[in-house]
Parts: structure tokens; C-alpha cells; sequence
């Protein structure tokens, strides 16, 4: 569930950065996954890969030039993280699983909710490190003034540690979900068996 | 979530050792309360508090971690030698906050995430300090003027040595005979007792031989310095080594091998900053400013976080001292140690994978039939 997170450690230090990163998959994600399923009948297998990079590349240069046009701040503050969607395992992945064997409909679908699930996996560690390491949450202030913001939360090791704990949680809840689901199995044979 | 004990059928021999984990523990921490008082008593009260801050929310993290976990380990003293060394690294006029902080997160994230004391791969203390360090990189560089010193005045800051050097070097373009030369040019104070026992031993002593002590070297050795709270008087650490060796509680092989390769590094390339050529840097005052003997007995020799063979050790010592070495000279930060500590920390298991002694009957190249 960690893939195609490369991005997480840059762009995760405030709220706005990553809900833009998110945006911006998103867009490009049901873009891409929209037209590769278009033409997924008329690509020869061989050449399958670099259609699909093309593809992506020109929804990626498509969002990069539009955030320079119009947001400058953002397109900054951001840096080569937008470019480097193109080589994001994520949306590829979803174009060469995905919508290389289904149809346009589905194929939107299910980017949108890849899109939307990242931009969640994005945001969340972005709030949290905006709240500790600068007291805002999406530029408005959240904690007082007495509050010291922890620094170190918007550098590098705040991510691995917010994506650590995050992690560990969906675990932790995975584990809960399959514990459950045994106990249901067991009860449901008890009762048969009954 | 109940962690199984695993019970490990070996054959002969079976090494018994009649030290338990807390007893080893309260040990260290007896041998490192002097040099905790002489911190009080030069920086005032205030010192105290840090300390029992820092202890105070270790114990009650670790006793609440491990309420949580159905296990009781608040008495084995780690959490309290953990706590205990978070406070002897930090400046003695530190918001109490941050000693707090650093605490809970050396137990909490650095020790119990990856399943408490024996599985932690990274020195707990030492990284709390450094996840405060770069959160409140200027309360925590904020040093006090010791008790002794000329200019001592309650609650007035002044710089670190090493810190001094650091900010007087960035545009240094002359020639200086070396640190305790270069403080000496800037105007950086001495005590009084730093004077008279440098020419006590000037007289007595060295003078006989032909030799002469530069004042400074004194105040350095006693701790009368500006500096974390514990890591101040050498010769109080020291003295607690000395009983951490009796007891064999640390070895040799991470202390030698760390300060050789340091004081090296530094005899050769130290004078070089000073715009003087090789082979003429500082290795005494080297040895005795910021946290190194705290570090390097105290912390660099933490058994969870260092290597278990004799080979292993004196890797990772050689590789913390190149470390240190390189980030006081040439780091941007004046100390280094820390860091180093902590970067050699992540080396560990690859450490002790290749230098696992080879089983007995079996050839060192895999053959062996």
C-alpha cells in the first residue's frame, strides 16, 4: 500500500503542498488511465510501456505548466515533484493493471478512487506536520502561541516518523479486521455444526 | 498483543551471567551522578530541574507504555538511565518542555515502537536529544556562564567552546597556534582556578622537564565550561568509567578504538582550520570539550545499540571518532558526537553480520564437511 509514496517525504510538509500533489494524481491518474484504456485494443504489446509513458507525460506537463501559470507559490514550493509524477510506480501501475484490460468507465472509477486514496495517504501526514511543525492547518493557525512548533517534524525524519506511525495504525487495524472476520467464521461453523 | 518469550534450546556451553538488566543499569547511573552534581552546582538549580524533568517523563512513559503492553519495567532502570542521560544533554537554562519531549519521544518512538528495551536499534537518549536539537536548535544552544568564571553572572549566556571556534573560524583568514590560543584572542574567559593550578602544575611539575602548560586545559578538564549539564567535568566522568571498567560493565574496544581514530584525525587535519599545517592539531582540547567522554564512555558503549564481537566494536568506535571528527572540523554544527553515535548506531546489525565469528567445525569459506 506504500507505492508510488516516493513523493510523500517532499511534499507532505504542509497541508496545502500535499492536497495540490494529490490534485494533481488524481488529474493525471484519470487522464491517463481514461486514454489508456481507450486505446488499449491498438497498442502492440511490445511498445505497450512507452505508449503509456507518453501518455502520462503529457498529463503531467499538461498540470506542471498550468500550476506555473497559475499558482507560482505552490508550482514552487513543490519543486520537481510535479515532473516527477511521470515516474510515479503508482500511475503506471494502475495503467498497465488496470485500464489495460478494462473498459473507459471502470477504468475512471478506478482512478478516481486510487487518486482519492492517495491524496488521503498525502494530506493526512501533510496536517499533521503543518499542525506540529508550524501550529497551521491549510495556513490557518490552530494551536496558540505558546505552542513551539517542532521544527524537526517538516524535515525528513517528521515524515518517516508520521508515515511510521500511520502505517503501524493500518496495521493494527488490518489485524483487528481479520481477527474479527476468524471469530465471525468460527461462530458461523459453530452455529452449522449446531 | 502478548509478545512470546522465546525459549532458545542451545547446547553446551551455556553462558550464565550473574548481572541482571537492572542491576547493570543502577550502576551506570551511580557512576554517572557526580559529574550531575558538579552540572548542578555550576549552573544553578535550574540544572536540577531539566534533570528531573527529563527523568520524571521518561519513567511515567515508559510505566504507561508498558501499563498498555501488560508489562512491568519501570523498576529495571533503563527507562531512568535513558531519562537520566536526555537531561545530561541539555543545556542547563533549556525550557523544561524540552527535555520533556525528548524523553517521551526516546521511549515512546525510539524504544517501544520497535518493541522495547533489546529491540531499539538506535540509542534512545541520543536520539531524543536530536529530535529536539533540530525542533529548538536555539534554546538548545543557549549555554550558561558556569559558577568560577570571571564574567559569571546568574542566568547570562555566553557561547560553547566549541560553538566559539565554530563562529569565530567561518571568515578566519590568520594564523592561530590553536583552539586554547584562539579562545584565548577572543577574549573567552578563564577561572581564577584554572589559573592558579595551571601554574601549580607549571612550577612543580612540568617546568623541570622542560615543558609548560597553556591555561585553559585546567577548566576544560574540571568542566569549567559552558556546555550540557552532564557533559561538562571530564574528570567526573572519568572517574565514573574507571568503576564502569571494574565492574567490566563496558569494555576497551569501543572507547580505544574511538578516541585513536579521533585524536588521530585531529592531530593530523585539526591544525588546518587554523591555517597551520598537518600534524599540529589539538588533540587534548579536543578530547575534553562538548559531550565526547560522556559520549563516547556512557553512549557510543550502550549494549543494545552496539556490536557484539570484539572486531565489531573497534569497527564502530573507528567509525563514530571519523564521524565526530568530520563534523566538528568540517560539519557546520560544533558538535558532533550525537550524530556520529547515532549514524554508527544504524551500521550495527550490517556490523555484527559480517563480523559473526565462524562456528566451530565449519571452514571459514563455507566448506567445511
Amino acid at each position: 500500500m506504500i507505492l508510488g509514496l516516493c513523493p510523500a517525504l517532499a511534499v507532505t510538509n504542509s497541508a496545502v503542498n500535499a492536497l495540490t500533489m494529490g490534485i494533481a494524481v488524481i488529474f493525471v491518474l484519470t487522464g491517463s488511465n481514461a486514454i489508456v484504456s481507450l486505446i488499449r485494443n491498438i497498442v502492440p504489446k511490445q511498445v505497450r510501456i512507452a505508449t503509456y509513458i507518453v501518455i502520462i507525460a503529457t498529463f503531467v506537463t499538461m498540470v506542471d505548466l498550468f500550476l506555473k501559470a497559475y499558482y507560482l507559490e505552490l508550482s514552487k514550493a513543490l519543486g520537481p515533484y510535479v515532473p516527477l509524477i511521470v515516474v510515479n510506480c503508482v500511475i503506471l501501475g494502475r495503467a498497465e493493471t488496470f485500464a489495460s484490460k478494462n473498459k473507459i468507465g471502470l477504468s475512471f472509477i478506478d482512478a478516481l478512487g486510487i487518486g482519492a486514496g492517495f491524496t488521503i495517504t498525502l494530506v493526512v501526514p501533510g496536517g499533521i506536520r503543518e499542525i506540529l511543525g508550524m501550529r497551521t492547518f491549510f495556513g490557518i493557525p490552530v494551536l496558540g502561541e505558546s505552542f513551539k512548533p517542532w521544527v524537526v517534524m517538516l524535515l525528513p525524519p517528521g515524515a518517516f516518523v508520521t508515515l511510521g506511525f500511520m502505517l503501524g495504525a493500518k496495521n493494527l487495524i488490518d489485524q483487528k479486521i481479520a481477527e474479527r472476520k476468524r471469530t465471525a467464521n468460527m461462530e458461523s461453523r459453530i452455529k452449522l455444526s449446531a | 498483543m502478548n509478545r512470546e518469550v522465546d525459549l532458545l534450546v542451545t547446547t553446551s556451553p551455556q553462558i550464565h551471567h550473574p548481572d541482571s538488566t537492572a542491576k547493570i543499569m543502577w550502576t551506570v547511573v551511580i557512576c554517572l551522578v557526580p559529574a550531575g552534581i558538579w552540572g548542578v552546582f555550576l549552573f544553578g538549580g535550574k540544572a536540577l530541574l531539566v534533570i528531573i524533568s527529563s527523568i520524571v517523563s521518561a519513567l511515567v512513559t515508559e510505566f504507561i507504555i508498558a501499563k498498555l503492553l501488560k508489562r512491568f519495567t519501570v523498576l529495571d532502570g533503563s527507562a531512568f538511565l535513558t531519562g537520566l542521560l536526555v537531561g545530561y544533554n541539555m543545556p542547563p537554562g533549556v525550557p523544561l518542555y524540552i527535555p520533556a519531549i525528548a524523553s517521551i519521544f526516546a521511549i515512546a518512538v525510539v524504544k517501544w515502537t520497535f518493541g522495547g528495551l533489546g529491540a531499539n536499534w538506535m540509542n534512545p537518549a541520543l536520539a531524543g536529544r536530536v529530535f529536539v536539537f533540530f525542533s529548538w536548535t536555539g534554546s538548545m544552544t543557549n549555554w550558561r556562564v558556569p559558577r568560577f568564571l570571571t564574567t559569571h553572572v546568574d542566568g547570562v549566556t555566553m557561547a560553547s567552546p566549541l560553538g566559539f571556534i565554530k563562529a569565530g573560524l567561518y571568515d578566519f583568514t590568520g594564523t592561530s597556534p590553536g583552539p586554547i590560543a584562539f579562545l584565548k584572542a577572543g577574549g573567552y574567559p578563564l577561572s581564577a582556578l584554572d589559573q592558579s593550578v595551571t601554574n601549580w602544575i607549571n612550577t612543580s611539575v612540568l617546568n623541570p622537564l622542560g615543558a609548560s602548560l597553556k591555561g585553559g586545559y585546567v577548566d576544560l578538564f574540571l568542566g569549567i565550561v559552558p556546555g550540557c549539564i552532564g557533559e561538562v567535568s571530564a574528570l567526573l566522568l572519568l572517574l565514573g568509567t574507571v568503576y564502569l571498567f571494574i565492574k567490566k560493565i563496558i569494555t576497551w574496544e569501543i572507547p580505544v578504538s574511538y578516541l585513536f581514530v579521533f585524536g588521530l584525525l585531529i592531530w593530523i587535519f585539526g591544525g588546518l582550520r587554523f591555517n597551520n599545517g598537518l600534524f599540529t592539531g589539538d588533540v587534548m582540547f579536543n578530547f575534553f570539550t562538548g559531550g565526547l567522554i560522556l559520549g563516547v564512555f556512557y553512549m557510543a558503549t550502550d549494549m543494545v545499540t552496539s556490536p557484539l564481537t570484539t572486531k565489531g566494536k573497534l569497527i564502530f568506535g573507528a567509525g563514530a571518532g571519523f564521524m565526530t571528527f568530520l563534523i566538528r572540523v568540517y560539519g557546520s554544527f560544533p558538535e558532533g558526537v550525537s550524530l556520529a553515535i547515532i549514524f554508527m548506531n544504524i551500521f550495527v546489525p550490517l556490523i555484527n553480520k559480517y563480523t559473526k565469528p565462524v562456528r566451530f567445525g565449519v571452514s571459514p569459506r563455507g566448506g567445511g564437511k
